[in-house]
C-alpha cells in the first residue's frame, strides 16, 4: 500500500505513465477482492466504505426500479448504516424482527414479501455485534422468488466468513478496515445486469456508478488482505474459532454469573458477546482498555459514550441486561497467551465490579 | 490494589476549570484518568436551540474540548454515558417540582446523585480510588471529630459550597476539589502555564440542559416529546389580600421574588410572594410581604458536625448569591430542623436549599420545605 503513496501515487484515469501503473494496481486489486467473494471483477465497486456501499445498494436499487408502489424488507439487528437509508428512502419498510438466536427467520421474511411491489430484501451476513451467521443463500430464493433484489451486508462476514460465495445476492458489501485495510474503503459488488441509481454526480469512473478520483492505496490494501484471506482464510478462522471458544469457557469458568449471547448459534470464528449479569458493561470496558485489552459494549453514539445496543435488545434483551454485556472480537495478531491473561482480566474486573455494585449491596 | 499513587478519575467537562484540574494533577504525577458524564442528548428538543445544539454543556463541542485536553496530557480518556440516570433523577424531579410551585436546583441534585454517587461508581469501578473535579471548594480531615469537613473556595465570587451541601462523610473522603484554594484568575493564569489548549474559554452559566434558562419552554419540550399532555396549571394571580389581578400561563413560569413578567399594573411594584400547586394560583404581594423569619428545613445532610442535638448558631444562605444570614437552627431531629433567622430574609423559596455555615465552614445543608 505505502508505495502507492510514495511511487506510484498517480491518478488512475490519467494517461501518462504514473496513472497507468495506479489503473494496473487499482485493477489486480479488483480482481483480488473478486476471488475473495467469488464473482467477476467487474462487478466490483469501490467505494468510501461499508456505510457508502450501503447507502448505494439501498438507495441506489430502490430509486432504480420501475415499481409504482415500492416496499423494502430488512432486519431489526442490521446496522445503522442498512437501517437509517431505509428509514429514508422512498418505500414502504417492513422490518422483521428476530429472536433469541439472533437469525433471522426466513419465513419471515416470506411473510413480509409483496411480490410487485418490494424492490429490495437488505440482511446482513454476520452480525456486527452477536456474530450471528444469516441464512442469506435461502433469503435469496425467497427474495428472487417474489421478484426482489436482494442485497446482503458483508462488511463482518468478508474476511471471516471462508469461502464466502456472493452470487447468491445481486449486492454485497464489504469495508476495508474489517479485513485489517486501511479505513477509507469498501466495496459494492453488484451483479451483472443489475439497475442501480448512483448516489454521486461526476466523472465516469467506476462505470458511471461511483464518480470520484478512486483511493488506489486503500484499494491495493483491500486487495491484498482479500487474497491473504483466500489463501489463509480456512486456517485462520478455524485458529480464531478455537481462541473464542477458549475465551468463551475460560471466561464462563471463573464467572459464575456471565452467560453467552447467542452462542448456540452459527456465529463468525472471532466474535464472543458475553453478558455479566447485574453489572455494567462500560466500566468493565474502561477497566480492560487501562489493562490494555480493547473490547465494547452496546453502540458508541457521537460523543463516543456507550449507547445500549439495538441489536440485543432486539434479540429479547432488556435494555439494562443489554448494558451488562461486554463484546470482544479476535483477530490476526490475538494467541493463546493473549486470550488467557484477557480471561483473567475480564474476571478480575466482572468480580471488582459485582463487589462493588450497588445492586449487589441491596 | 492501593499503592502510593492510587488512580484519580478526574471529571473533565470540557471547560477551563475541570480541565486545568486534570493538567495541574498531571503536573503534580499523580495518576490520572480523564472521564466527560454524557449526561443528555443535546439532539432531543431541538426546537429549543434552532441554531443547532453547540456550546452548551454536554454538547460534542464540549466533549472534544474535554478529549483535546486529555490528548494534550497524554491520559487515558473516556466519555461516559449517565443519560439514563440524570434524567431520571434531576431532569424529571426538576420538572416535578415547578410544577408543584417549587424553584430547583438541578445542580445539587446533579452532585448528589450523579457526579458524586454514579460517577464516584463509575470511578471505582475501573480501580479509581479518588475523584477530582473543578469545583469550588474546600474538603479537609478534621481529626478531633473523625470527619471530613467541607470550607467555603477561597475565591467567594466562584464559591460552589451551596451546590455541594449534600456530600456524605463517605464522598467526602473520596473527593479531590483541586482549585478550592485558588481564586478563578489564578486558575486561567495556571491553565495558560501548563499549556492547557482551551484556557481562553468562557464559562459555562445557565443550568446546563435548559437552553437560554428559559425552563418553562424546556418543560413544554420535554413533556411534547414523552407524549404527556402538558399539565395544566394556568390560574389566577391573586394579591395577599385575595384579590383577583389576572391571569397566569402556569404556575411553573413564577418563582418567589420574581418581578417582572406578571403582566398587572398596580401603584408599588409587585413581587410574586408565593405559588400554589394546588389551587394553581400564583400570590402577588410588596416587597415587604416577601419577608420571612423563620423556616422549616428538610433532609438535611450534615457535613463538618454531627446531627444536632441541640440549637446551634449558624449563617445560613437561602440561595446561591444570598449573604448568609445569622440564625438559629433548631433540630426537630437527624434530618429537620427549624431555622429562625435573626433578621427576617427575602424570598425564603421552597424547594431552593438552606446551607448552613459557621463563617468557612459548611455544616450542612438541607431544602427549604
Amino acid at each position: 500500500m505505502v508505495p502507492m503513496l510514495t511511487d506510484s501515487f498517480g491518478n488512475a484515469s490519467s494517461i501518462h505513465h504514473f496513472g497507468q501503473v495506479a489503473k494496473q494496481k487499482l485493477e489486480g486489486a479488483r480482481r483480488q477482492v473478486a476471488a475473495l467473494l467469488g464473482c467477476q471483477a467487474a462487478e466490483i465497486f469501490w467505494t468510501s466504505g461499508g456505510t457508502e456501499s450501503n447507502n448505494l445498494a439501498i438507495l441506489g436499487a430502490i430509486r432504480a426500479s420501475g415499481f409504482q408502489a415500492k416496499h423494502a424488507v430488512t432486519t431489526a439487528i442490521e446496522h445503522p448504516a442498512v437501517l437509517s437509508p431505509m428509514e429514508r428512502v422512498d418505500a414502504a419498510v417492513t422490518v422483521v424482527g428476530v429472536g433469541r438466536s439472533g437469525v433471522v427467520d426466513p419465513n419471515e421474511i416470506r411473510r413480509a414479501m409483496r411480490p410487485g411491489e418490494t424492490v429490495l430484501v437488505s440482511v446482513m451476513h454476520a452480525n456486527n455485534e452477536i456474530g450471528t451467521i444469516q441464512p442469506i443463500a435461502e433469503i435469496a430464493v425467497i427474495a428472487h422468488e417474489a421478484g426482489a433484489l436482494l442485497h446482503v451486508d458483508g462488511v463482518q462476514a468478508a474476511g471471516k466468513i471462508p469461502g464466502v460465495d456472493v452470487r447468491c445476492a445481486d449486492l454485497y458489501t464489504i469495508s476495508g478496515h474489517k479485513l485489517q485495510a486501511p479505513k477509507g474503503i469498501g466495496v459494492l459488488y453488484v451483479r451483472k445486469g443489475v439497475k442501480l441509481d448512483p448516489l454521486l454526480f461526476g466523472g465516469h469512473q467506476e462505470r458511471d456508478r461511483r464518480p470520484g478520483t478512486e483511493n488506489v492505496a486503500g484499494a491495493v490494501a483491500l486487495g491484498r488482505a482479500a487474497q491473504w484471506f483466500v489463501e489463509n482464510g480456512v486456517a485462520e478462522a478455524a485458529r480464531l474459532g478455537a481462541l473464542r471458544d477458549r475465551l468463551e469457557q475460560g471466561v464462563r469458568q471463573k464467572v459464575g454469573f456471565a452467560s453467552l449471547n447467542c452462542a448456540g448459534s452459527s456465529r463468525v470464528a472471532n466474535t464472543a458477546n458475553i453478558r455479566f449479569d447485574g453489572i455494567e458493561g462500560e466500566p468493565m470496558v474502561i477497566a480492560l482498555d487501562l489493562k490494555g485489552f480493547a473490547v465494547s459494549s452496546g453502540a458508541a453514539c457521537s460523543s463516543g459514550a456507550v449507547e445500549p445496543s439495538h441489536v440485543l435488545t432486539a434479540i429479547g434483551l432488556s435494555k439494562e441486561d443489554a448494558r451488562s454485556c461486554v463484546r470482544i472480537s479476535l483477530g490476526r495478531c490475538n494467541d493463546e497467551r493473549q486470550v488467557d491473561s484477557l480471561i483473567e482480566a475480564v474476571a478480575q474486573a466482572a468480580h471488582h465490579l459485582y463487589r462493588i455494585s450497588p445492586a449487589y449491596a441491596g | 490494589m492501593p499503592d502510593n499513587n492510587p488512580l484519580i478519575a478526574v471529571a473533565m467537562s470540557g471547560g477551563v476549570d475541570s480541565s486545568t484540574v486534570a493538567a495541574m494533577l498531571h503536573r503534580d504525577g499523580r495518576n490520572i484518568v480523564g472521564m466527560t458524564m454524557q449526561l443528555w442528548n443535546q439532539r432531543r428538543l431541538p426546537e429549543l436551540v434552532p441554531d443547532g445544539p453547540t456550546g452548551r454543556c454536554c454538547s460534542l463541542d464540549d466533549v472534544y474540548d474535554a478529549r483535546w485536553v486529555a490528548e494534550k496530557l497524554a491520559i487515558p480518556y473516556y466519555v461516559v454515558n449517565f443519560e439514563k440516570r440524570f434524567e431520571e433523577q434531576v431532569v424529571k424531579p426538576f420538572i416535578n417540582e415547578y410544577l408543584n410551585g417549587r424553584t430547583p436546583i438541578p445542580c445539587t441534585l446533579c452532585n448528589n446523585y450523579i457526579k458524586f454517587d454514579q460517577f464516584l461508581e463509575m470511578a471505582a469501578g475501573v480501580h479509581a480510588d479518588f475523584v477530582a473535579t473543578g469545583h469550588y471548594a474546600q474538603i479537609d480531615y478534621d481529626a478531633p471529630s473523625g470527619r471530613y469537613r467541607m470550607k467555603r473556595a477561597v475565591d467567594a465570587a466562584k464559591d460552589q459550597t451551596y451546590f455541594l451541601f449534600g456530600l456524605t462523610q463517605q464522598q467526602l473522603s473520596r473527593t479531590q476539589f483541586p482549585l478550592g484554594a485558588m481564586t478563578k484568575p489564578q486558575v486561567r493564569q495556571l491553565a495558560k502555564d501548563l499549556g492547557v489548549p482551551i484556557h481562553a474559554k468562557v464559562d459555562s452559566q445557565e443550568i446546563c440542559f435548559v437552553p437560554n434558562g428559559d425552563y418553562a419552554a424546556f418543560i413544554d419540550s420535554y413533556f411534547k416529546e414523552q407524549g404527556i399532555a402538558p399539565r395544566e396549571t394556568q390560574g389566577e394571580i391573586v394579591s395577599t389580600d385575595g384579590e383577583v389581578l389576572g391571569e397566569h400561563a402556569g404556575v411553573h413560569h413564577y418563582t418567589v421574588g420574581q418581578r417582572r413578567g406578571l403582566g398587572i399594573s398596580a401603584a408599588e411594584p409587585l413581587y410574586v410572594i408565593a405559588t400554589e400547586p394546588m389551587s394553581q394560583r400564583v400570590i402577588v404581594g410588596r416587597n415587604e410581604e416577601l419577608l420571612r423569619a423563620a423556616m422549616p428545613v428538610k433532609d438535611i445532610n450534615w457535613i463538618s458536625v454531627a446531627p444536632l442535638v441541640s440549637p446551634m448558631r449558624a449563617q445560613v444562605r437561602i440561595r446561591n448569591k444570598h449573604m448568609p444570614a445569622s440564625a438559629t437552627i433548631t433540630p426537630v431531629d437527624a434530618t429537620r430542623a427549624q431555622v429562625r433567622f435573626d433578621e427576617p430574609q427575602r424570598a425564603v423559596t421552597p424547594g431552593q436549599a438552606a446551607v448552613f455555615y459557621d463563617g468557612e465552614i459548611v455544616l450542612g445543608g438541607g431544602w427549604i420545605d
